[in-house]
């Protein structure tokens, strides 16, 4: 287990440092200077120069790279170009919305995937399992943006019930928090949801067909006892990865969410740096993303391995 | 990567001829549904390049936010442009991105996919690990990238989503062409004398081709999302170029005045996207009849 452990510890740094190499690369190499980007097409020379020297963008890029990976080490992420504060005080201040709302969209995708998921394995091949799963497909094709503004259309601008977009905060207690956090996370889970409850479905219809569920129900096991005692715990196995690389996926998912609800998440933070030409912020707030998502899939590859102890000895 | 493995495994054995492939396809309710709405959103494109109710470019202030009629049948946007010459010139963009981007993937996963079955070693880790490397990237955050780097744009969208289809076409390719590796005839094909590279063209490709296709519809698929979900954001194709995600950007802002701008793009797009969902459940059906008996 430690050699299979070391051989992912390993793997998961290599392409954490990977993922930095490009994204300096593309984001301090491509752009040319910063420093004129910023400034714009117009500017003088001599300001370009100097504040060129004040961002320390005239310094080898090695060395700002080195720089940037013991910043990243000790927890100083440098300045924001634009706004002269520390970059990682904006993320965090973002992150108090984001993760949240990722975390809260999870909870809904999980608790509705495997409800449908079970449910239409339960009743395999009748009108429930036909009506849901073609649901699913539905579920499937439609973007989240758009199902996102389909949500603000019937429950903000039909009936009123909650509001068109931007976030209460905190401060006014959990529940206005998660007000409005709501149809956010709804339009995010939605797809998510409809893909784990056919791999839910599909890992119960194939737990359901194995030797020991047939001897179970011979032994005197109602279907509900055998569903609920025996299948789920095995089908939960390739369930659990799936879900854990939905949670990437939501991560990626809450860029396109945040925007469209105008939340002040990484998202929103994103994009706002990038109209603000702050490359510096946009580069740790990618990385940061890239490292949750290479994080997240590492977290499920060793959970899986200590559940499924096959897939570690496959993996040596 | 095991189905992938078997789905190339019963394909050899299975071997549908032709006209029988053709009988059973008319018959399947997904293959037919679903081939019916892509062919559906491919002759929109088509249309718009030789015709639209409306010159989809001309602005006519005067004629904004019209609700249905005769003469636009779906309305017009805040700019007067005639909603439904918006959606069909938007087809175009949506299906170019789409086979660019999926051209890109499928050129390069697959190239890869079987370098890395055909070599084995260290060739093959590398590959595997670059391509488990780029999962590291979700489209929309190449595309963040791309476009804080050299700008938004079509460019910056296609080259954003091919990127992130690679590493799937790499193992999806790997995975299938390792079972075809395995397979007795290639063993025969060896010991007469042939190299990795002819066995690859000659026997491994012609092989995994039907799973790349079912592949290629998912990703065109998966394609069209995102290309949706970038215009949406401004990173993709710009204006006045018409995409149906850029028009629910502009919709957004009137969904007090004109609700019905909202919902007429976004259903195109789920359209094509069930359209092409449907369709790659069928292909798959028809082209292996070992998960058909499953499903």
């Amino acid at each position: 287990m430690s050699i299979f452990l070391l051989r992912r510890v390993l793997t998961l740094a290599a392409t954490l440092i990977g993922a930095s190499i490009i994204i300096f690369l593309v984001l301090d190499a491509l752009p040319g200077n910063a420093a004129q980007m910023l400034m714009g097409a117009d500017a003088s020379p001599d300001a370009v120069r100097a504040l060129t020297v004040k961002l320390g963008l005239d310094q080898p890029l090695l060395y700002r790279y080195l720089l940037w990976l013991k910043g990243m080490a000790v927890g100083d992420l440098g300045n924001s170009y634009v706004y002269g504060t520390p970059v990682l005080g904006l993320i965090a201040e973002r992150l108090v919305l984001t993760i949240p709302l990722a975390l809260l969209s999870m909870s809904i995708t999980v608790v509705l995937a495997l409800t449908a998921g079970i449910y239409t394995a339960a009743n395999h091949n009748r009108i429930g399992d036909v009506g849901v799963m073609s649901l699913t497909q539905v579920g499937i094709a439609l973007p989240n943006f758009w199902f996102a503004i389909l949500l603000i259309l019937l429950f903000a601008v039909k009936l009123q019930w909650l509001s068109a977009g931007g976030f209460a905060g905190w401060d006014d207690g959990i529940w206005q928090g998660i007000r409005s956090l709501l149809l956010p996370a709804i339009s995010l889970a939605l797809v998510q949801a409809a893909i784990l409850a056919r791999v839910t479905r599909s890992a119960v219809l194939e737990v359901l067909r194995e030797d020991f569920v047939r001897t179970a129900r011979a032994k005197g096991l109602s279907k509900r006892e055998v569903l609920w005692e025996h299948v789920l715990r095995n089908a939960m196995i390739p369930v659990m990865t799936v879900m854990g690389l939905q949670f990437a996926n939501l991560l990626a998912g809450t860029i396109v969410i945040e925007n469209v609800f105008y939340l002040p998440g990484l998202g929103r933070l994103i994009f706002q740096s990038i109209a603000n030409r702050d490359l510096i912020v946009v580069r740790n707030c990618v990385m940061l993303l890239a490292a949750m998502v290479v994080t997240v899939n590492f977290a499920v590859d060793v959970l899986y391995a200590f559940i499924d102890p096959r897939i570690k000895v496959h993996n040596l | 990567m095991s189905s992938a493995s078997t789905v190339t495994t019963d394909l050899m054995a299975a071997g549908p001829p032709a006209t029988g492939f053709w009988r059973r396809a008319l018959r399947h309710r997904s293959f037919v549904l679903g081939g019916t709405l892509v062919l559906l959103v491919i002759a929109a494109a088509l249309i718009s390049l030789v015709w639209t109710p409306w010159p989809p470019y001309d602005i006519d202030i005067a004629a904004k936010l019209k609700p249905p009629s005769a003469a636009h049948w779906l309305g017009t946007d805040a700019l007067g442009r005639d909603i439904v010459s918006l959606l069909l010139v938007g087809a175009r963009s949506t299906i170019m991105v789409g086979v660019i981007a999926v051209g890109i993937g499928l050129t390069f996963g697959v190239c890869l996919g079987l370098v890395a079955a055909a070599r084995k070693g260290w060739i093959a880790e590398l590959i595997l690990r670059m391509s488990d490397f780029t999962f590291a990237f979700p489209a929309v955050l190449s595309a963040i990238m791309l476009a804080a780097a050299i700008g938004p744009g079509m460019v910056t969208s296609i080259t954003a989503i091919g990127i992130f289809q690679i590493p799937i076409f790499v193992r999806v390719t790997r995975g299938s062409a390792n079972a075809i590796w395995a397979r007795e005839f290639v063993l025969a094909a060896r010991a007469s004398g042939k190299g990795g590279f002819r066995i690859t063209v000659e026997h491994v490709l012609p092989n995994i081709l039907p799973v790349l296709i079912v592949q290629a519809t998912i990703q065109f698929a998966l394609a069209i999302l995102a290309e949706a979900a970038l215009s949406y954001l401004g990173l993709g194709t710009q204006p006045p170029q018409p995409s149906w995600g850029r028009m629910l950007n502009d919709a957004q802002t009137l969904l007090f005045q004109s609700p019905m701008l909202a919902v007429y793009p976004g259903a195109a797009i789920a359209i094509a996207v069930l359209g092409l969902n449907l369709l790659g459940d069928g292909l798959r059906d028809l082209l292996d009849p070992r998960l058909a008996r499953e499903r």
